[in-house]
């Protein structure tokens, strides 16, 4: 028996994605997890732009992780000038990314996730008459929103920051500012609390075993910084990272994929915590304590529930940041041009996200790079389907296999939007 | 939108009827809609043919945001230069993609604009509220 099995723009991510499994004799033998948004050229669009414009520019490749994209850009810009920021902008950038992680993780385990663990097509649809549901209704938006605000604070924007630059900050939070946010964060608390027991209790599992990457910083838990490593031990610097990864040609989808030393490996929350759980903020461990038991895990559906314990983390890593330190003004770092290359690694909401630029002695863009968390776990996201599908393909009704499919990619949260906007793609076969 | 919604989704959890939202939904239901929203730019042959569509299902049409509005950033391979295009072509081929891109209102009568990268959410809801306010009248 031959089946096919396709969906078409998968619904409850962020971007265009479909699918398509075949299956021969009960077994699986063809699975294509196609990006089906148009290319950008962001890239290619970088070439003859000053560098001063190329982390807004980036920026644009996504509209929910965008400040991520601002991040690894300034990362890189400064690596290809030279230039070492101050460690009030460290902390700064911390807060930045916190502020992402918060409301980028909440978007995605509340909007997205939740309604598959209550049976809903939606979130907006849980019963505001049941209490349950309202509290986690509120808990959803209220999360967000604290996330929302803390990014507001302190990169002026939570999508498409304005305050982060090349070399420091434009403006910095007011006390009045940093007061209100640190009550939102202490107030938001509680709803993260009953979020990591929901997808500690949550009834999805997937058994995988496969290789974990992740940056992690030499200090605290956290995405800025650091050397990458490994679940086999493997361990090294920032600009080592390309060398390491083989480009995988996937000649149906706009994206590409890559594998490490011809494996496919997974990047973002789960790799994360399996990682680095033991450098979480003590308030974080301690109330996670019971969760935080599981990791390291193998179940990718443990992907939701590092999130939850990152949003706890950020939370409270921001409270202790925002409590003892009062921010002045800083002149941004100018230097001179030079002809060089930057690296840029940083661990952005979905995972390791890398960006290269090249420019010439006056700092005009000569080429670019940009290697995003969801095209480093779609080999495995392909895979893991397989898994389920000949799992399921005996006695279940295509409609049913359908949504454990959407499940399943949901855990791993990609990013289409982020996924399409390469050029650089040698194609072999077809 | 989704950041606007953590101040408003009560309101909109009455006023609204989300028909078609695939990032909020799975089941959703392209009939006749009061008022479409079209993010992005027009990149392929059926992204024109899907905004013909929506358009003639729709009372009201709103663009939010550059992408729809100005066809940018997409739309920067309308002006790279010779060699530039030379290099992404075989991928515009593969992939069947328009030879330029195209802002919604090249393709479809735009009723309402809401600019910026990222939009303006107060403009927005001024925007939406004025448009229900319309649509309740006639």
């Amino acid at each position: 028996m031959h089946t096919i099995l396709h969906l078409d723009h998968i619904t409850k991510v962020e971007g265009d994605a479909s699918m398509d499994v075949v299956v021969e004799d009960g077994k699986v033998t063809n699975v294509k997890f196609a990006i089906i948004e148009y290319k950008r050229f962001f890239t290619e669009a970088m070439r003859g732009k000053n560098i001063a414009a190329i982390p807004a520019h980036l920026s644009r490749i996504c509209g929910t992780c965008s400040n991520a994209h601002v991040m690894a850009s300034i990362t890189a810009c400064e690596d290809a000038l030279g230039i070492h920021v101050t460690p009030q902008t460290k902390l700064l950038r911390k807060l930045v990314m916190h502020g992402l992680v918060s409301r980028d993780h909440a978007l995605h385990l509340y909007l997205f996730v939740m309604p598959d663990i209550y049976g809903k097509d939606a979130f907006l649809d849980f019963d505001e008459n049941d209490p349950e549901q309202h509290q986690l209704l509120h808990d959803g938006f209220n999360v967000k929103a604290a996330g929302n605000h803390l990014s507001q604070l302190v990169a002026g924007r939570s999508v498409h920051a304005t305050f982060p630059v090349i070399g420091g900050f434009l403006q910095f939070p007011s006390v009045e500012g940093a007061a209100k946010a640190i009550e939102e964060l202490k107030a938001a608390r509680p709803a993260v609390l009953r979020l990591i027991d929901i997808f500690m209790k949550a009834p999805f599992h997937l058994d995988r075993k496969t290789k974990y990457m992740a940056l992690v910083p030499d200090d605290t838990f956290g995405y800025i910084g650091g050397k990458v490593i490994t679940s086999k031990g493997e361990v090294y610097e920032q600009k080592d990272f390309r060398s390491q990864l083989e480009h995988t040609v996937l000649p149906y989808s706009q994206a590409s994929a890559y594998t490490y030393k011809g494996e496919s490996y997974m990047v973002g929350a789960l790799a994360r915590l399996n990682l680095a759980k033991d450098k979480l903020h003590p308030n974080t461990k301690k109330s996670a304590d019971g969760a935080l038991k599981l990791f390291p895990s193998t179940d990718i559906f443990h992907n939701n529930l590092a999130q939850a314990i990152e949003i706890l983390h950020s939370i409270d890593e921001s409270i202790d940041i925002l409590s003892n330190n009062v921010w002045k003004s800083e002149p941004v770092i100018k230097v001179p041009m030079r002809s060089a290359t930057g690296i840029g690694v940083i661990e952005a909401p979905r995972g390791t996200l890398y960006h290269k630029v090249v420019i010439d002695d006056a700092g005009i863009v000569l080429d670019g790079e940009v290697i995003v968390p969801t095209g480093q776990n779609q080999v495995n996201i392909e895979r893991d389907v397989g898994v389920i599908v000949e799992g399921l393909i005996k006695d279940t009704p295509k409609e049913k296999i359908n949504m454990e499919i959407e499940k399943l990619i949901r855990a791993y949260d990609p990013c289409m939007s982020c996924g399409a906007h390469f050029l650089k793609i040698k194609w072999k076969g077809k | 939108m989704t950041e606007v919604m953590n101040d408003h989704w009560q309101e909109w959890k009455e006023l609204f009827d989300f028909r078609h939202a695939r990032v909020l939904k799975s089941n959703n239901i392209m009939d006749n809609f009061d008022i479409a929203f079209i993010e992005g730019a027009l990149a392929g042959p059926e992204h024109i043919e899907k905004v013909k569509d929506i358009r003639s299902r729709s009372k009201k049409l709103v663009a939010v945001g550059s992408c729809a509005i100005v066809g940018l950033p997409a739309g920067q391979r309308n002006t790279f230069t010779p060699e530039q295009k030379a290099s992404i072509d075989y991928l515009l081929t593969r992939f069947g993609a328009l030879p330029e891109v195209k802002k919604v209102s090249d393709v479809v009568k735009v009723d309402v604009e809401i600019p910026g990268c990222p939009m303006d959410p107060n403009v927005f809801l001024n925007k939406v509220n004025e448009l229900v306010k319309e649509l309740r009248e006639k």
